[in-house]
Protein backbone atom coordinates (compact mmCIF):
# COMPACT_ATOMS: atom_id res chain seq x y z
CA UNK A 1 0.00 0.00 0.00
CA UNK A 2 2.45 2.38 1.12
CA UNK A 3 5.57 2.08 -0.80
CA UNK A 4 7.57 5.15 -0.16
CA UNK A 5 7.54 3.78 3.77
CA UNK A 6 9.07 0.55 2.84
CA UNK A 7 12.49 0.63 0.94
CA UNK A 8 13.92 -2.22 -0.42
CA UNK A 9 17.51 -3.11 1.58
CA UNK A 10 18.91 -3.09 -2.10
CA UNK A 11 17.86 0.63 -2.57
CA UNK A 12 19.85 1.89 0.60
CA UNK A 13 22.97 2.87 -0.13
CA UNK A 14 25.62 1.17 1.70
CA UNK A 15 27.01 2.36 4.96
CA UNK A 16 29.64 4.90 4.42
CA UNK A 17 29.30 5.64 0.78
CA UNK A 18 27.17 8.51 1.88
CA UNK A 19 29.22 10.00 4.06
CA UNK A 20 31.95 9.75 2.00
CA UNK A 21 30.18 11.74 -0.72
CA UNK A 22 29.24 14.26 1.41
CA UNK A 23 33.12 14.62 2.86
CA UNK A 24 33.71 15.04 -0.70
CA UNK A 25 31.32 17.97 -1.49
CA UNK A 26 32.07 19.28 1.21
CA UNK A 27 35.97 19.55 0.69
CA UNK A 28 35.11 20.83 -2.85
CA UNK A 29 32.50 23.61 -1.22
CA UNK A 30 35.31 24.68 0.84
CA UNK A 31 38.35 24.50 -2.12
CA UNK A 32 35.77 26.93 -3.92
CA UNK A 33 35.29 29.08 -1.42
CA UNK A 34 38.81 29.87 -0.57
CA UNK A 35 39.65 30.23 -4.60
CA UNK A 36 36.99 33.26 -4.24
CA UNK A 37 38.25 34.90 -1.45
CA UNK A 38 41.74 34.77 -2.89
CA UNK A 39 40.55 36.05 -6.51
CA UNK A 40 38.49 38.94 -4.70
CA UNK A 41 41.07 40.00 -2.55
CA UNK A 42 43.98 40.27 -5.25
CA UNK A 43 41.46 42.31 -7.97
CA UNK A 44 40.40 44.48 -4.96
CA UNK A 45 43.70 45.35 -2.77
CA UNK A 46 45.37 45.29 -6.28
CA UNK A 47 42.91 47.80 -7.58
CA UNK A 48 42.80 50.19 -4.58
CA UNK A 49 47.13 50.41 -4.70
CA UNK A 50 46.70 50.85 -8.94
CA UNK A 51 44.25 53.62 -8.15
CA UNK A 52 47.02 54.97 -5.74
CA UNK A 53 50.08 54.37 -7.34
CA UNK A 54 48.95 55.92 -10.96
CA UNK A 55 47.52 59.03 -9.59
CA UNK A 56 49.22 62.22 -10.77
CA UNK A 57 50.27 63.48 -7.25
CA UNK A 58 51.98 59.99 -5.98
CA UNK A 59 55.14 60.74 -6.97
CA UNK A 60 55.11 63.96 -4.49
CA UNK A 61 52.95 62.00 -2.04
CA UNK A 62 55.96 59.60 -1.65
CA UNK A 63 58.39 62.07 -0.99
CA UNK A 64 56.62 64.02 1.81
CA UNK A 65 54.42 61.04 3.27
CA UNK A 66 56.66 57.51 2.84
CA UNK A 67 60.38 59.11 3.03
CA UNK A 68 62.56 56.62 4.03
CA UNK A 69 65.03 58.89 4.60
CA UNK A 70 63.06 61.31 7.01
CA UNK A 71 61.29 58.21 8.81
CA UNK A 72 65.01 57.41 9.83
CA UNK A 73 65.53 60.70 10.91
CA UNK A 74 62.35 61.40 12.57
CA UNK A 75 61.99 58.22 14.53
CA UNK A 76 63.92 58.74 17.60
CA UNK A 77 62.19 61.98 18.42
CA UNK A 78 58.62 60.78 17.60
CA UNK A 79 59.52 57.40 19.92
CA UNK A 80 60.53 58.80 22.73
CA UNK A 81 57.32 61.27 22.18
CA UNK A 82 55.34 58.56 22.42
CA UNK A 83 56.99 57.22 25.21
CA UNK A 84 55.21 59.86 27.10
CA UNK A 85 52.05 58.84 25.24
CA UNK A 86 52.44 55.73 26.71
CA UNK A 87 53.05 56.73 30.80
CA UNK A 88 50.23 59.73 30.14
CA UNK A 89 47.96 56.62 29.06
CA UNK A 90 49.03 53.70 31.85
CA UNK A 91 48.67 56.52 34.48
CA UNK A 92 44.71 57.53 32.83
CA UNK A 93 43.46 54.21 32.36
CA UNK A 94 44.26 53.32 36.31
CA UNK A 95 43.03 56.42 37.25
CA UNK A 96 39.76 56.35 35.14
CA UNK A 97 39.04 52.42 35.95
CA UNK A 98 38.87 53.36 40.07
CA UNK A 99 36.69 57.42 39.45
CA UNK A 100 34.18 55.17 36.78
CA UNK A 101 33.76 52.52 39.30
CA UNK A 102 33.25 54.65 42.24
CA UNK A 103 30.41 57.14 40.39
CA UNK A 104 28.88 53.66 39.01
CA UNK A 105 28.51 52.71 42.67
CA UNK A 106 27.28 55.97 43.63
CA UNK A 107 24.76 55.60 40.54
CA UNK A 108 23.09 52.02 41.82
CA UNK A 109 23.06 53.16 44.94
CA UNK A 110 19.35 53.43 46.07
CA UNK A 111 20.09 54.66 49.85
CA UNK A 112 18.14 58.26 50.22
CA UNK A 113 20.72 59.37 52.21
CA UNK A 114 22.98 59.48 49.53
CA UNK A 115 20.81 61.26 46.85
CA UNK A 116 22.49 64.41 46.52
CA UNK A 117 26.10 62.42 45.66
CA UNK A 118 23.97 60.38 43.38
CA UNK A 119 22.26 63.48 41.50
CA UNK A 120 26.27 64.76 41.07
CA UNK A 121 27.15 61.29 39.27
CA UNK A 122 24.40 61.78 37.18
CA UNK A 123 25.22 65.50 36.53
CA UNK A 124 28.97 64.70 36.15
CA UNK A 125 28.36 61.61 33.65
CA UNK A 126 26.15 64.07 31.51
CA UNK A 127 28.59 66.94 31.62
CA UNK A 128 31.69 64.70 30.76
CA UNK A 129 30.30 62.34 28.43
CA UNK A 130 28.93 65.42 26.73
CA UNK A 131 31.35 67.85 26.12
CA UNK A 132 33.76 66.45 23.12
CA UNK A 133 37.39 65.73 24.69
CA UNK A 134 39.31 67.55 22.66
CA UNK A 135 37.03 70.36 24.31
CA UNK A 136 37.21 69.46 27.59
CA UNK A 137 41.27 69.28 27.46
CA UNK A 138 41.28 72.80 25.48
CA UNK A 139 39.61 74.36 28.69
CA UNK A 140 40.99 72.51 31.24
CA UNK A 141 44.61 72.87 29.73
CA UNK A 142 43.97 76.95 29.52
CA UNK A 143 41.61 76.83 32.10
CA UNK A 144 42.88 76.07 35.42
CA UNK A 145 46.20 77.56 34.98
CA UNK A 146 44.48 81.28 34.36
CA UNK A 147 42.56 80.71 37.81
CA UNK A 148 45.98 81.52 38.88
CA UNK A 149 45.33 79.57 42.59
CA UNK A 150 47.84 78.04 44.61
CA UNK A 151 47.95 74.27 44.09
CA UNK A 152 46.28 73.25 41.04
CA UNK A 153 48.77 72.18 38.69
CA UNK A 154 49.86 74.07 35.40
CA UNK A 155 52.31 71.46 33.70
CA UNK A 156 49.93 70.71 30.50
CA UNK A 157 51.20 67.03 30.90
CA UNK A 158 49.11 66.66 34.23
CA UNK A 159 46.39 69.03 32.92
CA UNK A 160 45.99 66.83 29.75
CA UNK A 161 45.70 63.67 31.72
CA UNK A 162 42.91 65.16 33.87
CA UNK A 163 40.78 66.20 30.93
CA UNK A 164 41.23 62.08 29.38
CA UNK A 165 40.54 61.19 33.31
CA UNK A 166 37.42 63.28 33.73
CA UNK A 167 35.72 62.17 30.36
CA UNK A 168 36.63 58.78 29.80
CA UNK A 169 35.62 58.18 33.46
CA UNK A 170 32.43 59.27 32.43
CA UNK A 171 32.08 56.66 29.37
CA UNK A 172 33.24 53.89 31.50
CA UNK A 173 31.52 54.81 34.55
CA UNK A 174 28.24 53.90 32.39
CA UNK A 175 29.79 50.60 31.34
CA UNK A 176 30.36 49.44 35.04
CA UNK A 177 26.48 50.31 35.64
CA UNK A 178 25.39 48.76 32.64
CA UNK A 179 27.25 45.22 34.07
CA UNK A 180 25.78 45.94 37.56
CA UNK A 181 22.40 46.24 36.42
CA UNK A 182 22.61 43.28 34.31
CA UNK A 183 23.60 40.85 37.17
CA UNK A 184 20.18 38.60 37.59
CA UNK A 185 18.18 39.83 40.56
CA UNK A 186 17.84 36.46 42.10
CA UNK A 187 22.07 36.95 42.88
CA UNK A 188 21.51 39.98 45.18
CA UNK A 189 18.44 38.22 47.02
CA UNK A 190 20.46 34.70 47.18
CA UNK A 191 23.23 36.98 48.77
CA UNK A 192 20.87 39.06 51.05
CA UNK A 193 19.68 35.35 52.41
CA UNK A 194 23.15 34.12 53.29
CA UNK A 195 23.30 37.05 55.71
CA UNK A 196 25.47 39.58 53.53
CA UNK A 197 25.19 42.73 54.03
CA UNK A 198 24.25 45.73 50.73
CA UNK A 199 27.81 46.44 50.61
CA UNK A 200 29.46 43.06 51.46
CA UNK A 201 26.89 41.93 48.56
CA UNK A 202 28.07 44.04 45.84
CA UNK A 203 31.63 43.35 47.10
CA UNK A 204 31.50 39.71 46.71
CA UNK A 205 28.59 38.57 44.29
CA UNK A 206 27.38 41.68 42.01
CA UNK A 207 30.81 43.32 40.93
CA UNK A 208 32.31 40.34 40.20
CA UNK A 209 30.43 38.83 37.91
CA UNK A 210 29.55 42.42 36.31
CA UNK A 211 33.07 43.33 35.52
CA UNK A 212 33.88 40.05 33.90
CA UNK A 213 30.90 40.78 31.90
CA UNK A 214 31.60 44.13 30.76
CA UNK A 215 35.67 43.26 30.41
CA UNK A 216 35.79 43.01 26.47
CA UNK A 217 33.63 46.93 26.33
CA UNK A 218 36.13 47.90 28.89
CA UNK A 219 39.16 47.23 26.90
CA UNK A 220 37.30 48.65 23.89
CA UNK A 221 37.49 51.72 26.06
CA UNK A 222 40.68 51.77 26.79
CA UNK A 223 42.05 50.82 22.64
CA UNK A 224 39.86 54.37 21.99
CA UNK A 225 41.69 56.08 25.19
CA UNK A 226 45.18 55.09 24.04
CA UNK A 227 44.50 56.84 20.97
CA UNK A 228 42.95 60.05 22.19
CA UNK A 229 46.29 60.71 24.40
CA UNK A 230 47.29 62.77 21.03
CA UNK A 231 44.52 65.15 21.60
CA UNK A 232 46.19 66.74 24.85
CA UNK A 233 49.32 67.98 21.86
CA UNK A 234 46.90 70.49 21.51
CA UNK A 235 48.20 72.61 25.11
CA UNK A 236 51.84 71.58 24.45
CA UNK A 237 53.44 68.39 25.75
CA UNK A 238 55.63 66.85 23.58
CA UNK A 239 54.29 64.17 22.90
CA UNK A 240 54.70 61.87 19.44
CA UNK A 241 52.02 63.48 17.61
CA UNK A 242 53.36 67.08 18.71
CA UNK A 243 56.87 66.39 17.90
CA UNK A 244 55.93 64.85 14.56
CA UNK A 245 53.89 68.01 13.93
CA UNK A 246 56.99 70.04 14.70
CA UNK A 247 59.54 67.94 12.54
CA UNK A 248 57.02 68.61 10.10
CA UNK A 249 56.35 71.96 10.42
CA UNK A 250 60.22 72.72 10.15
CA UNK A 251 61.18 69.89 7.12
CA UNK A 252 57.56 70.45 5.16
CA UNK A 253 57.35 66.37 5.51
CA UNK A 254 54.53 64.50 6.12
CA UNK A 255 56.79 61.42 7.52
CA UNK A 256 56.85 61.83 11.04
CA UNK A 257 53.46 61.87 11.20
CA UNK A 258 53.03 58.54 9.43
CA UNK A 259 55.84 57.35 11.72
CA UNK A 260 53.55 58.37 14.75
CA UNK A 261 50.29 56.19 13.19
CA UNK A 262 52.45 53.68 13.08
CA UNK A 263 53.77 53.94 16.55
CA UNK A 264 50.13 54.04 17.46
CA UNK A 265 49.04 50.50 15.64
CA UNK A 266 51.36 48.71 16.83
CA UNK A 267 49.76 49.17 20.63
CA UNK A 268 46.18 49.40 19.13
CA UNK A 269 45.96 46.38 16.72
CA UNK A 270 46.89 43.45 19.76
CA UNK A 271 44.56 45.35 21.94
CA UNK A 272 42.40 45.08 20.07
CA UNK A 273 42.93 41.63 19.22
CA UNK A 274 43.07 40.49 22.83
CA UNK A 275 39.57 42.49 23.15
CA UNK A 276 38.24 39.99 20.04
CA UNK A 277 39.14 37.09 21.81
CA UNK A 278 37.72 37.81 25.34
CA UNK A 279 34.33 38.63 23.28
CA UNK A 280 34.83 35.13 21.50
CA UNK A 281 35.28 33.70 24.87
CA UNK A 282 32.29 34.98 26.40
CA UNK A 283 30.25 33.62 23.45
CA UNK A 284 31.92 30.19 23.93
CA UNK A 285 30.64 30.20 27.42
CA UNK B 1 5.07 24.68 71.93
CA UNK B 2 6.45 28.37 70.98
CA UNK B 3 6.11 29.62 67.17
CA UNK B 4 9.60 29.64 65.48
CA UNK B 5 7.91 32.07 62.51
CA UNK B 6 4.38 34.01 63.51
CA UNK B 7 2.72 35.49 60.49
CA UNK B 8 0.00 38.03 61.59
CA UNK B 9 -2.15 40.15 59.38
CA UNK B 10 0.28 40.62 56.49
CA UNK B 11 -0.52 42.19 53.50
CA UNK B 12 1.41 43.40 50.40
CA UNK B 13 0.73 44.89 47.78
CA UNK B 14 3.20 45.34 43.94
CA UNK B 15 1.37 48.69 42.93
CA UNK B 16 -2.55 48.73 42.55
CA UNK B 17 -1.82 44.74 42.96
CA UNK B 18 -2.42 43.23 46.49
CA UNK B 19 -0.76 40.04 46.66
CA UNK B 20 -0.69 39.22 49.89
CA UNK B 21 -4.40 39.69 52.31
CA UNK B 22 -3.93 39.63 55.79
CA UNK B 23 -2.20 36.35 56.10
CA UNK B 24 -2.03 34.66 59.49
CA UNK B 25 -0.05 31.34 60.17
CA UNK B 26 2.72 29.93 62.33
CA UNK B 27 5.06 27.28 62.37
CA UNK B 28 5.89 25.47 65.63
CA UNK B 29 9.64 24.42 66.23
CA UNK B 30 10.68 21.15 64.35
CA UNK B 31 7.76 21.61 62.52
CA UNK B 32 7.28 21.27 58.56
CA UNK B 33 4.34 23.51 57.00
CA UNK B 34 3.43 22.87 53.51
CA UNK B 35 2.35 26.05 51.34
CA UNK B 36 0.26 25.04 48.91
CA UNK B 37 -1.70 27.22 46.03
CA UNK B 38 -2.02 28.03 42.68
CA UNK B 39 0.59 30.01 40.46
CA UNK B 40 0.63 34.02 41.96
CA UNK B 41 -1.51 33.09 44.93
CA UNK B 42 1.42 34.53 46.95
CA UNK B 43 3.60 31.83 48.08
CA UNK B 44 6.89 33.23 46.99
CA UNK B 45 6.08 36.18 48.25
CA UNK B 46 4.89 35.51 51.46
CA UNK B 47 8.39 33.64 51.47
CA UNK B 48 9.98 36.17 50.37
CA UNK B 49 8.26 38.50 53.25
CA UNK B 50 9.60 36.70 56.06
CA UNK B 51 13.23 36.73 55.18
CA UNK B 52 12.80 40.76 54.63
CA UNK B 53 13.30 40.55 51.18
CA UNK B 54 10.13 42.30 50.50
CA UNK B 55 8.59 44.90 52.67
CA UNK B 56 5.31 44.27 54.67
CA UNK B 57 2.86 47.05 53.93
CA UNK B 58 0.64 45.63 57.34
CA UNK B 59 0.89 43.29 60.20
CA UNK B 60 3.44 41.46 61.60
CA UNK B 61 5.94 38.99 61.36
CA UNK B 62 7.56 37.31 64.54
CA UNK B 63 10.63 35.39 64.50
CA UNK B 64 10.95 33.41 68.31
CA UNK B 65 8.92 35.91 69.60
CA UNK B 66 10.46 38.92 68.69
CA UNK B 67 8.77 41.58 66.10
CA UNK B 68 11.30 40.95 63.06
CA UNK B 69 9.23 43.56 60.64
CA UNK B 70 9.61 46.66 62.68
CA UNK B 71 11.62 49.18 60.70
CA UNK B 72 13.88 49.77 63.78
CA UNK B 73 14.93 46.00 63.19
CA UNK B 74 18.15 45.21 61.18
CA UNK B 75 17.17 43.42 58.22
CA UNK B 76 20.89 42.00 58.03
CA UNK B 77 20.66 40.03 61.56
CA UNK B 78 17.10 38.44 60.37
CA UNK B 79 18.44 36.77 57.74
CA UNK B 80 21.56 35.50 59.37
CA UNK B 81 18.67 33.22 61.53
CA UNK B 82 16.80 32.37 58.58
CA UNK B 83 17.89 30.33 55.49
CA UNK B 84 16.24 30.41 51.93
CA UNK B 85 16.30 27.89 48.83
CA UNK B 86 14.88 29.39 45.58
CA UNK B 87 12.93 27.82 42.55
CA UNK B 88 15.78 28.55 40.60
CA UNK B 89 18.66 27.62 42.58
CA UNK B 90 20.27 31.24 42.31
CA UNK B 91 23.69 29.80 42.86
CA UNK B 92 26.67 32.22 42.75
CA UNK B 93 28.28 31.15 39.22
CA UNK B 94 31.77 32.75 39.64
CA UNK B 95 32.24 30.84 42.80
CA UNK B 96 32.82 27.18 43.27
CA UNK B 97 30.79 25.03 45.11
CA UNK B 98 32.45 25.18 48.16
CA UNK B 99 32.82 29.26 48.16
CA UNK B 100 28.73 28.98 47.51
CA UNK B 101 28.66 27.09 50.78
CA UNK B 102 31.00 28.54 52.84
CA UNK B 103 30.25 32.73 51.77
CA UNK B 104 28.00 34.01 54.28
CA UNK B 105 29.47 31.63 57.15
CA UNK B 106 32.98 33.72 56.07
CA UNK B 107 31.27 36.68 55.31
CA UNK B 108 28.09 37.23 57.41
CA UNK B 109 28.54 34.70 60.51
CA UNK B 110 32.61 35.60 61.08
CA UNK B 111 33.36 32.06 60.92
CA UNK B 112 36.92 31.41 60.18
CA UNK B 113 37.47 29.68 56.90
CA UNK B 114 39.10 26.83 57.85
CA UNK B 115 35.93 26.16 60.40
CA UNK B 116 33.83 27.12 57.30
CA UNK B 117 35.06 25.04 54.86
CA UNK B 118 35.44 21.99 56.97
CA UNK B 119 31.85 21.92 57.70
CA UNK B 120 31.18 22.45 54.25
CA UNK B 121 32.66 19.92 52.72
CA UNK B 122 30.78 18.09 55.58
CA UNK B 123 27.69 19.34 54.08
CA UNK B 124 28.46 18.57 50.96
CA UNK B 125 28.95 15.07 51.85
CA UNK B 126 25.71 15.13 53.73
CA UNK B 127 23.56 15.79 50.27
CA UNK B 128 25.55 13.68 48.05
CA UNK B 129 28.10 16.37 46.26
CA UNK B 130 31.19 14.63 48.06
CA UNK B 131 34.34 15.40 45.45
CA UNK B 132 32.25 18.51 43.18
CA UNK B 133 33.69 21.17 45.79
CA UNK B 134 35.60 22.57 43.73
CA UNK B 135 33.19 22.56 40.35
CA UNK B 136 31.38 25.18 39.17
CA UNK B 137 27.83 25.30 39.81
CA UNK B 138 27.23 24.99 36.16
CA UNK B 139 28.76 22.17 35.89
CA UNK B 140 26.43 20.22 37.82
CA UNK B 141 22.59 19.27 37.23
CA UNK B 142 19.98 21.14 38.09
CA UNK B 143 19.45 18.39 41.08
CA UNK B 144 23.14 18.95 42.45
CA UNK B 145 23.09 22.80 42.02
CA UNK B 146 19.85 22.50 44.11
CA UNK B 147 21.26 20.48 46.74
CA UNK B 148 24.34 22.97 46.79
CA UNK B 149 21.57 25.71 47.34
CA UNK B 150 19.76 23.77 50.10
CA UNK B 151 23.77 22.85 51.77
CA UNK B 152 24.20 26.99 51.42
CA UNK B 153 20.72 27.79 53.05
CA UNK B 154 21.54 25.22 55.83
CA UNK B 155 25.50 26.05 56.49
CA UNK B 156 24.42 29.20 58.70
CA UNK B 157 22.48 27.05 61.01
CA UNK B 158 18.96 28.72 60.51
CA UNK B 159 16.65 28.46 62.80
CA UNK B 160 14.16 27.91 59.92
CA UNK B 161 14.21 27.11 56.27
CA UNK B 162 11.96 28.50 53.70
CA UNK B 163 11.58 26.50 50.94
CA UNK B 164 10.45 27.96 47.73
CA UNK B 165 9.41 25.71 45.31
CA UNK B 166 12.98 24.07 44.80
CA UNK B 167 11.76 21.19 42.39
CA UNK B 168 9.44 23.33 40.09
CA UNK B 169 12.75 24.79 37.93
CA UNK B 170 13.97 20.56 37.55
CA UNK B 171 13.45 17.67 34.88
CA UNK B 172 11.16 14.49 36.42
CA UNK B 173 13.76 12.59 37.09
CA UNK B 174 15.91 15.01 39.56
CA UNK B 175 13.18 15.92 41.86
CA UNK B 176 13.94 12.58 43.75
CA UNK B 177 17.33 13.32 45.43
CA UNK B 178 16.23 17.17 45.85
CA UNK B 179 13.06 16.04 47.63
CA UNK B 180 15.30 13.38 49.60
CA UNK B 181 17.64 16.05 50.55
CA UNK B 182 14.60 18.15 52.32
CA UNK B 183 13.57 14.37 54.05
CA UNK B 184 16.99 14.69 55.90
CA UNK B 185 16.53 18.09 57.25
CA UNK B 186 12.96 17.37 58.04
CA UNK B 187 14.47 14.27 60.19
CA UNK B 188 16.92 16.22 61.59
CA UNK B 189 14.43 18.37 62.95
CA UNK B 190 14.51 21.36 61.01
CA UNK B 191 11.79 24.10 61.13
CA UNK B 192 10.34 24.48 57.86
CA UNK B 193 7.74 26.52 55.30
CA UNK B 194 7.99 24.67 52.04
CA UNK B 195 5.84 25.80 49.23
CA UNK B 196 5.69 23.52 46.83
CA UNK B 197 3.38 21.87 43.97
CA UNK B 198 4.53 18.07 45.09
CA UNK B 199 1.50 17.15 46.95
CA UNK B 200 2.38 13.74 47.71
CA UNK B 201 5.84 15.03 49.19
CA UNK B 202 3.51 17.56 51.28
CA UNK B 203 1.81 14.76 52.63
CA UNK B 204 4.77 13.05 53.75
CA UNK B 205 7.21 15.67 55.12
CA UNK B 206 4.43 18.16 56.25
CA UNK B 207 3.28 18.19 59.69
CA UNK B 208 0.87 20.93 58.45
CA UNK B 209 -0.70 21.90 54.89
CA UNK B 210 -1.72 25.62 54.32
CA UNK B 211 -3.85 26.71 51.50
CA UNK B 212 -2.94 29.80 50.00
CA UNK B 213 -5.88 31.32 48.01
CA UNK B 214 -5.97 35.04 46.73
CA UNK B 215 -3.72 36.34 49.63
CA UNK B 216 -5.09 34.32 52.35
CA UNK B 217 -4.66 31.00 54.42
CA UNK B 218 -8.22 29.62 53.24
CA UNK B 219 -7.50 26.50 55.28
CA UNK B 220 -5.07 24.76 56.92
CA UNK B 221 -4.84 21.35 59.15
CA UNK B 222 -2.90 18.24 59.39
CA UNK B 223 -1.99 16.90 55.77
CA UNK B 224 -4.27 13.85 55.24
CA UNK B 225 -7.23 16.11 56.37
CA UNK B 226 -6.39 19.14 53.94
CA UNK B 227 -5.80 17.24 51.39
CA UNK B 228 -7.94 13.98 51.35
CA UNK B 229 -11.47 16.21 53.01
CA UNK B 230 -10.89 19.72 52.23
CA UNK B 231 -13.59 21.77 54.09
CA UNK B 232 -13.52 24.69 51.54
CA UNK B 233 -15.13 24.25 48.21
CA UNK B 234 -11.44 26.17 46.73
CA UNK B 235 -9.04 24.15 48.56
CA UNK B 236 -11.33 20.96 46.63
CA UNK B 237 -11.26 23.05 43.00
CA UNK B 238 -7.07 23.45 43.29
CA UNK B 239 -6.59 19.52 44.15
CA UNK B 240 -8.92 18.38 41.47
CA UNK B 241 -7.06 20.42 38.73
CA UNK B 242 -3.76 19.03 40.37
CA UNK B 243 -5.64 15.85 40.08
CA UNK B 244 -6.09 16.32 36.38
CA UNK B 245 -2.92 17.47 35.34
CA UNK B 246 -1.07 14.49 36.93
CA UNK B 247 0.28 16.12 40.43
CA UNK B 248 -0.97 14.23 42.47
Amino acid sequence: MNETATISPDDRPRQGDRRREREAAKRAKARRGQLIAGVSSVVVIGGLAALVLTSPGWPSVRETFFSWSEFTNAFPEVLSGFWLDIKIFMVVEVAVLILALLIALIRVNRSPGLFPVRLLGTVYVDVFRGIPTILLVYLIGFGIPALELEGLPTDPVVLGAIALTLSYSAYVSEVYRAGINSVHRGQHDAALSVGLTQPQTMRHVILPQAIRRVAPPLLNDFVALQKEVALISIIGPQEAFRVAQIYQGENFNYTPIIAAALLYLVITVPLARIVDRMGGAEAVR
Amino acid sequence: MAAVIKVRGVTKAFGEREVLHGVDFDVAEHEAVALIGASGSGKSTLLRCIDLLEEIDDGDIFLDGEVITDPAVDPVAVRRRLGVVFQAYNLFPHMSVLQNVVLGQMRAQKVGRREAEEEGRALLARFGLEGREDDRPDELSGGQQQRVAIARAFAGKPRALLLDEVTSALDPELIGEVLEAVRDLKAAGMTMVIATHEMSFAREVADEVAFLHEGRILESGPPEQVLAEPREEETRRFLARLLEAGRV
